[in-house]
C-alpha cells in the first residue's frame, strides 16, 4: 500500500479484486429481484390503467406518476428511514430491492400499456365473441401477444436499473460502489477501485445493450 | 419541524436544486447538440468518436461517474473542482449523452429528401443543418428532453451524497435534527414532485409553440394523465432509455 499516489497502481487493483467480485454478487443479486418485482408490480399497474372503473384508474395514475417524478435516492431513505418506524425491519439489501423495483415498476407499467395497446382491437373482439371470461382474455389472449412485444423495452430498463444500484451505497448495501468505497477509505487510493467499478459497469451495460439490440429486431415486429 | 430549519436548509436547498437543474440542463444540452450533431457528420471518425462518447457515458453510473469526478479526478489532474460544478459536470455529460441519441434520432427523422433538395441548392453541410434539418428537427426533440429533463431533476439528488446542500441533503439533516422520517421525506418527494410537475408544463408549453411554427399540433394524452402533464416514456417516443442515476 503506498500513499495514494497520482499512478496508477496495478496492486491496488489487483487487492480489490476479491470484493469487487462480492460487490458483483450483491450487485447482480439487486438487480435480478429488483427486475422480478418491477416486471410483476408493473404488470399489476398496467392492468389496473385499464380496470373498469375509474376509482382504480385515477389513485393509480397518480401513485405511478409520483413515484416516477421523484427521485429513487429519496424513495430509497423514505423506506429505509421510515418503514422501521412503522415496524417494519428489513436489511437494508431488502429495502434497496424493494425501492428499486417498486421504481422501475412505474416505467414497466408503461411499456406494457404501451403493448397492450398495441394489440389489435380486433383480439379483444374475437375473445368477446368467443365468450372467454375476463380472466382468460388477459392470459390467453392478450398478455401472451402485449409481453412479446416489450420484452426488448423491459430489457432496457434492467440496463437503466443496473446502472442506478450504485445508489444503495447510499443506505450501506455492499454493492460494487460501496465496496470501492470501502477499499479506498482502507487505502486512500480513490483511483483504481473507483475507475475499476466505473469501467465494470460500461463493460455489463454495453453488450447487455448490443444484446436487447438484436433481440429487438427479432421479437418486435 | 420548525421554522428555522425550513428557512435554514429546506429552502436554500430548493433553490440549489433547481440551480443545480438548470445549470446540469444547460451543458447537458450544449452537449447533446454537438454529439448528436456529430453523430451525422459525413466523416467516420467524427462519427465514430460521438457514438464512443455516448456508449461510455452512456454506459456507467452517473453516480459512479460523478463520485469519480469527485475523487479520482483531482488526484488524476492535480486540480480539483468545486463540489458544485463537479456534479453539473458528471450530470450534464451523462444525460448530454443521452440527450445525444435524442438529436441524433430526430435529425435522421427528417425526410432524406429535405437534406437531398438542401444538396441540390448546394447548400454548405453546416446551412443544411442550420437551414433545413434543425428547424424541422428540434420541436420532435422536446418531447423526449421534456423526459430526460425530469431524469435529470431526479438525478440532482445524488449530490446530496456528496455533500452539496441540496433538497435530499437538507431532507437528511432535518431528520437527524427532528428524528422524525416520514414527515420531512414526504415533504421532499412533494416537493420533487411539483419541481418536475413544472417543469414538464413548461416543456409542453414549449413543444405547443415550436410545433405550431411548424404548423403542427402536439398529441394528447388521456384523461388525469394528460391533466397531471404526463411525460412520455421511453416505449412510446421510441427513442431511448435513461438511467445511470436517472433516480
Amino acid at each position: 500500500m503506498n500513499n495514494g499516489s497520482d499512478k496508477w497502481d496495478w496492486q491496488a487493483v489487483s487487492d480489490f479484486m476479491p470484493h469487487f467480485w462480492d460487490g458483483v454478487l450483491v450487485t447482480l443479486q439487486v438487480l435480478a429481484l429488483g427486475s422480478l418485482i418491477s416486471f410483476t408490480v408493473g404488470l399489476v399497474w398496467a392492468l389496473a390503467f385499464r380496470a373498469p372503473t375509474r376509482f382504480i384508474r385515477w389513485p393509480v395514475g397518480l401513485i405511478t406518476e409520483f413515484i416516477r417524478n421523484t427521485p429513487l435516492l429519496v424513495q430509497l431513505f423514505f423506506l429505509f428511514f421510515v418503514l422501521p418506524e412503522w415496524g417494519v425491519q428489513f436489511s437494508a439489501e431488502t429495502t434497496g430491492t424493494i425501492a428499486i423495483g417498486l421504481h422501475y415498476s412505474t416505467y414497466t407499467a408503461q411499456v406494457y400499456r404501451a403493448g397492450i395497446e398495441a394489440v389489435p382491437v380486433g383480439q379483444w373482439e374475437a375473445a368477446k365473441a368467443l365468450s372467454l371470461s375476463y380472466a382468460r382474455t388477459w392470459t390467453a389472449v392478450i398478455l401472451p401477444q402485449a409481453i412479446r412485444r416489450v420484452v426488448p423495452a423491459l430489457g432496457n430498463y434492467v440496463i437503466a436499473m443496473l446502472k442506478d444500484t450504485p445508489l444503495l451505497a447510499s443506505i450501506g448495501v455492499l454493492e460494487l460502489l460501496q465496496r470501492s468505497r470501502l477499499e479506498a477509505a482502507q487505502t486512500f487510493q480513490y483511483t483504481e477501485a473507483l475507475t475499476v467499478v466505473g469501467v465494470a459497469f460500461i463493460l455489463i451495460a454495453y453488450p447487455s445493450s448490443l444484446l436487447l439490440r438484436a433481440l429487438e429486431r427479432r421479437l418486435v415486429r | 419541524m420548525t421554522a428555522g430549519l425550513w428557512e435554514h436548509w429546506v429552502l436554500p436547498g430548493i433553490w440549489i436544486t433547481i440551480q443545480l437543474t438548470l445549470y446540469s440542463a444547460a451543458l447537458a444540452t450544449a452537449v447533446a447538440f454537438g454529439v448528436g450533431m456529430a453523430r451525422t457528420h459525413r466523416l467516420r471518425v467524427v462519427r465514430f468518436f460521438a457514438a464512443f462518447y455516448t456508449e461510455i457515458f452512456r454506459g456507467t453510473s452517473a453516480l459512479v461517474l460523478m463520485f469519480w469526478i469527485f475523487f479520482v479526478l483531482p488526484q488524476l489532474a492535480g486540480w480539483a473542482l468545486v463540489p458544485m460544478w463537479a456534479a453539473v459536470l458528471a450530470l450534464g455529460l451523462s444525460y448530454g449523452a443521452y440527450g445525444a441519441e435524442v438529436v441524433r434520432g430526430a435529425l435522421n427523422a427528417v425526410a432524406p429528401a429535405q437534406r437531398e433538395a438542401g444538396v441540390a441548392l448546394s447548400f454548405t453541410p453546416w446551412q443544411r443543418m442550420r437551414l433545413i434539418l434543425l428547424p424541422q428537427a428540434v420541436p420532435e426533440m422536446i418531447p423526449p428532453f421534456s423526459n430526460l429533463l425530469v431524469e435529470l431533476l431526479k438525478g440532482t439528488a445524488l449530490v446530496s451524497l456528496l455533500g452539496i446542500g441540496d433538497v435530499s441533503f437538507a431532507a437528511y439533516l432535518v431528520r437527524l435534527a427532528t428524528t422524525e422520517s416520514a414527515q420531512i421525506y414526504s415533504i421532499t418527494l412533494v416537493i420533487y414532485f411539483v419541481i418536475a410537475f413544472v417543469l414538464t408544463r413548461g416543456m409542453r408549453a414549449l413543444e405547443r409553440k415550436a410545433k405550431a411554427g411548424l404548423g403542427q399540433q402536439p398529441e394528447t394524452g388521456p384523461g388525469l394523465l394528460r391533466r397531471l402533464g404526463r411525460r412520455q416514456t421511453a416505449a412510446e417516443s421510441g427513442t431511448i432509455v435513461t438511467g445511470g442515476g436517472a433516480s
